[in-house]
């Protein structure tokens, strides 16, 4: 199927393409990287002074909303595991003639506005809702106390609107899955749990891979749930970024912040990439 | 006993599948039950009673409408032109093997991932250094690019399976390389370059984070809805959002339907 292609065909068809993400998504890294190095203020103008030392400063200064960047996307990744798998499992091995319209309730999430379906969590967790009475009913949230505005609405908030990005590649990874391996393995007496733990789960390994980065990585940077769902003691790194940036005009630290975020994920995707080979992270491209 | 801990298994293990899709979608559910909410005071967070006021005027309150349009001819725009890049690109990459198509994969993937502040700020300092204002031209830019990315994505998944000996025919018979593309591989692949052009569409009408760094003084939707949500939420809002879902799922069960019958057609044809 594939042709050997000596000439120049491809890069025809790839040229305006790649050059628009040269010009919209490379250099923009290169100007990033140059703001970040300025010196100055946005009222006594900047100079290019490769000010290394911002870098150190804002390190310093937001190491908290780092460290809860990662937390809450860690925390919201595992969860989205952990609940993921199984709806997975079902929809890819059980699903039969409905695999598809299960699939797609997947992601009708996605076809509400995301602030929209973000807000949606604000009226399921305030105060007087119904969700929370409930909970203070089982005693899980004390009587005078609030979900809204704590850690866990905002870690709630973010596996939500993450939560496909792990279903649809573990769907992918079980559906391809060979199913006279878990017969064979059957047939050879294995039991359930030595079935999923030595042959579906290694076999869905390039899903996992690929959902874990899909799910971390977009929660790294949010700032929309920590924001609308939160309180500042809950502000991610992505909120200092959006604050500095839009707000307070304090171009060079957020520049900063925003290459360390992609330094980290960068590092991330590297190590990923070495486990489980760039092509089954990028969606398993037949051969 | 050991069958029966098999189907109580079984059962526990669909019944919390069944939980997760219930998370899923009862926030949509919130949304679209929230439009017909007879609002009392101008917050919109406790159920008070049915109510078509707000879908009866869906353009009251100002600036909502606008803001639609503008997110719509965003959305429009950055669609028609990132299908086209994004099909062209995904074309060579599924059909050719050449120097640097993997380095290419890669390259392309690389938006998708980097997070969205990352994205918008590095935007932001190209256009801040060299001296552009950002508004709609800024927006649009920056969904194209995004999008782009998708639509590889999207379109070489679906045309992994192309089978080539169609198009060999077609040259077989005296078709020219434009005949065949525009009479045989264009109808082929056009199920999957329509379902990227649908979620390149629905990605920019719901992009906020790249859009919010990017919009100077221009709103679009979710911008609105950002201002908005620091003093509060208009029910119209929802009326906006329950529109867009409703049409999104149409567009979609309707691409979804048009390709089962092209599969038919072709097997019917075959047989």
């Amino acid at each position: 199927m594939l042709q050997r292609h000596k000439g120049f065909l491809p890069w025809l068809l790839l040229g305006p393409g790649l050059i628009w993400l040269a010009l919209f998504f490379l250099i923009p890294l290169y100007y990033m990287g140059r703001v970040s190095l300025l010196e100055g203020s946005d009222l006594e103008g900047y100079e290019f002074t490769w000010n290394f030392q911002t870098y150190v400063d804002a390190l310093e200064a937001y190491k908290t909303q780092f460290g809860r960047s990662l937390l809450y996307a860690g925390a919201a990744t595992v969860i989205a595991f952990l609940i993921g798998y199984p709806l997975a499992y079902v929809i890819a091995l059980r699903g039969g003639r409905w695999r598809n319209a299960l699939l797609l309730l997947v992601i009708l999430p996605f076809f509400t506005t995301y602030l929209v379906r973000t807000l949606a969590w604000q009226t399921i967790l305030d105060d007087e809702s119904v969700v929370v009475d409930v909970l203070k009913t089982l005693g899980l949230v004390a009587d005078d106390g609030r979900v809204l505005a704590t850690t866990g609405a905002v870690i709630a908030g973010i596996t939500y609107n993450f939560l496909p990005f792990m279903i649809l590649p573990l769907y992918a990874a079980l559906e391809r899955l060979d199913k006279r391996m878990l017969e064979a393995a059957y047939d050879l007496y294995a039991t359930r749990r030595q079935v999923f733990l030595r042959v579906t789960l290694p076999m869905s390994m390039p899903g996992v891979v690929a959902g874990v980065l899909l799910t971390f990585i977009p929660a790294a940077g949010d700032f929309v749930n920590a924001e609308l769902l939160g309180s500042p003691q809950q502000a991610m790194i992505g909120n200092v970024i959006q604050s500095r940036y839009l707000e307070v005009t304090d171009y060079p630290t957020a520049a900063a912040l925003s290459f360390m975020l992609m330094g980290l994920i960068l590092v991330m995707i590297t190590i990923w990439a070495r486990i489980a080979g760039t092509e089954s992270l990028m969606g398993a491209e037949a051969k | 006993m050991r069958a029966y801990g098999r189907r109580a298994l079984d059962w526990g293990l669909n019944a919390f599948a069944g939980l997760v899709l219930v998370y899923l979608l009862v926030p949509i559910a919130i949304v679209i039950l929230f439009s017909f909410n007879d609002t009392k005071s101008r917050f919109n967070f406790e159920w008070q009673g049915f109510t078509l006021k707000h879908w009866e005027d869906p353009a009251g309150p100002p600036g909502l409408l606008d803001s639609m349009q503008t997110s719509l001819e965003i959305g429009l725009l950055s669609m028609l032109a990132a299908t086209v890049l994004g099909t062209l690109m995904a074309l060579a990459l599924v059909r050719y093997t050449f120097r640097g198509r993997g380095a290419t994969n890669f390259f392309i993937f690389l938006p998708l991932a980097t997070p969205e502040v990352v994205l918008g700020a590095s935007l932001l300092s190209l256009f801040l250094t060299i001296g552009v204002t950002t508004g709609f031209n800024t927006i649009l830019i920056a969904h194209i690019m995004f999008n782009v990315s998708f639509v590889v994505v999207t379109v070489r998944a679906r045309l992994i399976g192309f089978d080539r000996s169609l198009e060999e025919a077609a040259q077989d018979l005296g078709a020219t390389g434009l005949q065949t593309f525009r009479l045989v591989t264009l109808p082929l692949i056009a199920p999957g370059v329509a379902a990227a052009a649908l979620l390149a569409f629905a990605l920019s009408v719901d992009d906020f984070v790249i859009t919010n760094f990017n919009a100077g003084d221009a709103v679009t939707f979710p911008v609105y809805i950002w201002g908005a949500a620091r003093v509060s939420i208009p029910p119209q809002v929802n009326v906006m959002a329950t529109i867009i879902f409703v049409v999104t799922l149409a567009f979609m069960l309707l691409t979804v339907w048009q390709q089962r019958r092209a599969e038919r057609q072709a097997t019917q044809a075959q047989a």
